[in-house]
């Protein structure tokens, strides 16, 4: 039987549960009443003692909430959710916060463990980061151990931080961000909804009424960060949904790279995962968000995974700024996901680079939007789509130059690739000029993995699963130099694992 | 024994006769041309042997040292010895040439389980063969093929059929597209894989080939069937009266 031919049988009867991460952690948990009221939005807040203001921020929410319709322009397709039938916050149940490690219940750590995620400082610094294997040509160098400073948020609630007082002494603020509106209210107060605002879009506006957790960062004024930041969330609870809130401020040039993480177990319902990420990058500011998500996708009928609503946005507010979006997006059953930049100031500048697999059932539907408000503003694009099994992978973009954005330049690229028959890629780009001195390009591409390139490989000795393997890696190759380098070799695993079973 | 021995092979491709009786012997340290006109079915002896999807055989056997070639999956076949050097070699995005070569060179040795060969090993085997085929190791850092002349594309594939050193290698219209230059260069390179422990199958359509590489065996392939065999002067003799008379011997 033809390869490729062969390649779509065994699509057809892939099991995605090689999902790695499926296990579920038995502990005791503390929870709001099931649905949505007023009272869930003020048991929430009472829980994390929070601040009058923020508990009418989170109610002037609520209430939006309740005018605002579910977005249906997506191209993905689900059952409805019925919001009175879910946890809106979950947390492992401990009567007092714990002051070290030690105090975490050691069921938790044991997760962590398990998902390969040192929290333990000491084993850090004993070299627990990963020595990436470097390829004779790839020409990396950046081989040195960096240290990651890690903040674990499990279910609703932050459960460790990591390295908190090296980054003190380089005055670094990184903490969940229910502690930073208790230990820095004037930051949170100041930025928290300045990029999202509360009324952006229903799941943001959700978001904002019952957010649970997150991480702060801030780096204050020419401080570059002296290790990568990085958040681990994880899903256990049944029947919960997450909703953290990530708040990134780089101030005047100032620079931080963060990389997030996400697993779930593996369940026949569905959850709901809305996030929201702002980023603000003041005067020669630099950010760099590298994501790599693998939630879990469902099974091998669609059934069960993570709806993933997230919105994720960056503003370039001072000139000369920079944030750049990293991601690779392998899990979840539904991704509705673009992580935008707002090129406020003049000279910023906002790049894009994503890969999203989607096997299985999966349906992503994810990409960027790059607003030019400032003078000479430059952004890039590149996306690399990957359709595999019966998903569908769209990417959908905007490019937009206000009147003002005199000199703004874009460059687009979107790649799809796809595997089999079965699968689709569409890509819907949205591109408004207002300003004649802008300059925008596109390019996009689709091709399929073709039975000649997989036999040409298969004839030199590789077997038909490290054919694709190596094909796809060629063809995410540039986004991949983008992430840092111990998370680049993760992700290229991640990426082979998510296509296992997607050849013969 | 014959490291090659082919009997009565029928070969179908969508439904279509394509190698009808196919008889063929080749024993280590040989080297046989097979000659023919288009669609005598030459491609399709080279793609059989490599294993491509997509060709069903309907009768008869191919035996490889001994053993039914035909039940291997092509890496299997790859890891066994067997090279095809391509009549159109694909291009890869985004895989530097490099990474392909060490890939291939790992996945075999894995296969036969042996381990893998160190970084600078095989950087050493990479430069000497390089340099014997005048191809730049700049070239080699860039991804398989892509943008390559179609005599670099015919040089990596010999460079390719050192590194791998199989046992039996077919060359698949090794000269199409080379100007004479690179057709020497080429040949030359395949000249110095000849050794007692490989079989080397060069399939043309022409009689130039075979003026740098010299045959041990002449065949002529004609719809389907070996039609002839002899020494080199057979090559000769086609170059001068064409192939239209093994056309009607075979009708």
């Amino acid at each position: 039987m033809p390869a490729v031919r062969e390649t779509v049988e065994r699509v057809r009867l892939i099991d995605v549960d090689q999902y790695k991460y499926g296990f579920e952690t038995l502990i005791e948990s503390e929870k709001a009443p099931k649905g949505l009221c007023e009272d869930t939005v003020r048991f929430i807040s009472a829980k994390k003692n929070e601040p009058a203001w923020l508990l009418e921020w989170r109610l002037g929410a609520y209430r939006h909430w309740l005018t605002m319709r579910e977005p249906k322009w997506a191209r993905v397709d689900y059952p409805a959710i019925n919001y009175q039938d879910m946890y809106f916050y979950a947390a492992p149940k401990q009567t007092v916060a714990p002051k070290s490690l030690d105090e975490i219940d050691p069921e938790i750590l044991k997760t962590y463990e398990k998902l390969g995620i040192p929290l333990r400082e000491q084993e850090i610094l004993a070299g627990v980061v990963r020595q990436p294997q470097g390829d004779a040509d790839i020409g990396g160098n950046g081989a040195s151990a960096r240290t990651v400073a890690v903040d674990a948020v499990f279910d609703s609630v932050s459960v460790a931080t990591t390295f908190k007082n090296e980054l003190r002494k380089a005055g670094v603020v990184f903490m969940p961000i229910s502690e930073a509106v208790r230990e820095h209210p004037d930051l949170v107060k100041k930025y928290l909804g300045s990029v999202v605002p509360v009324s952006d879009n229903f799941f943001a506006t959700l978001n904002s009424a019952v957010f649970s957790d997150g991480s702060f960062v801030y780096v204050p004024p020419g401080v570059r960060c002296p290790m990568e930041l990085s958040t681990y969330f994880r899903i256990n609870e049944r029947n919960s949904g997450q909703f953290e809130r990530t708040l990134i401020i780089a101030d005047k040039g100032s620079y931080v790279s963060y990389l997030e993480g996400c697993t779930a177990p593996r369940r026949d319902e569905n959850q709901l995962h809305a996030a929201v990420v702002e980023l603000i990058a003041l005067d020669n500011a630099e950010i760099k968000y590298s994501t790599v998500q693998n939630w879990y996708p469902g099974d091998a009928e669609g059934r069960g995974g993570i709806f993933n609503f997230v919105t994720k946005r960056g503003d370039c507010r001072g000139h000369h700024s920079k944030i750049s979006w990293t991601q690779v997006e392998t899990g979840s059953a539904i991704t509705w996901k673009y992580p935008s930049c707002i090129l406020r100031g003049n000279h910023s500048r906002g790049e894009f680079y994503s890969i999203a697999i989607s096997n299985g059932h999966q349906q992503v539907d994810s990409g960027t939007k790059m607003i030019h408000l400032g003078r000479n503003t430059v952004s890039r694009i590149i996306s690399k789509g990957i359709a595999a099994g019966r998903s569908n992978n769209t990417y959908r973009g905007l490019v937009s130059a206000n009147r003002r954005a005199v000199g703004a330049r874009n460059f687009t690229n979107c790649d799809s690739l796809l595997i089999g028959d079965r699968c689709g890629a569409h890509t819907v780009p949205y591109i408004e000029s207002k300003n004649p001195a802008a300059i925008f390009e596109h390019e996009a591409t689709t091709s399929k993995i073709s039975e000649e390139m997989l036999f040409y490989c298969m004839q030199r000795g590789l077997s038909q699963e490290d054919a694709v393997a190596l094909v796809v890696n060629g063809f995410v190759r540039d986004v991949l130099q983008q992430l840092p380098m111990e998370f680049a070799v993760e992700a290229q695993k991640l990426i082979s694992i998510s296509l296992e079973g997607s050849v013969g | 024994m014959a490291l090659l021995e082919i009997k009565d092979l029928h070969v179908k491709v969508d439904d279509r006769d394509i190698l009808k009786g196919l008889d063929l012997a080749v024993s280590s340290g040989e080297v046989h041309a097979i000659m023919g006109p288009n669609g005598s079915g030459k491609s399709t002896l080279a793609h059989v042997l490599s294993g491509k999807p997509g060709y069903e055989v309907v009768g008869g056997e191919v035996m490889y040292e001994g053993a039914d070639l035909l039940e291997l999956a092509p890496d299997e076949r790859a890891a066994r010895g067997i090279f095809l050097a391509f009549q159109y070699p694909l291009e890869i995005p985004g895989v530097a040439t490099m990474t392909f070569l060490r890939t291939a060179i790992n996945a075999q040795r894995k296969t036969r389980g042996e381990p893998e060969l160190s970084t600078p090993e095989f950087m050493k085997r990479v430069r000497e063969h390089a340099t014997k085929l005048s191809i730049d190791m700049d070239l080699l850092r860039r991804p398989v093929n892509v943008g390559f002349s179609g005599g670099e594309k015919k040089r990596n594939e010999i460079l390719q059929m050192a590194l791998l050193e199989p046992k039996l290698a077919v060359l698949d219209e090794t000269d199409s597209g080379l100007d004479i230059d690179a057709l020497k260069v080429v040949a030359d390179g395949v000249n110095r894989l000849r050794s007692p422990n490989r079989a080397i199958i060069v399939i043309t359509h022409y009689q130039r080939l075979l003026e740098h590489i010299v045959p041990d065996v002449v065949h002529v392939l004609s719809r389907g069937r070996i039609v002839r065999t002899g020494g080199r002067e057979l090559a000769l003799e086609l170059e001068a009266k064409g192939y239209a008379q093994y056309q009607d011997e075979a009708a």
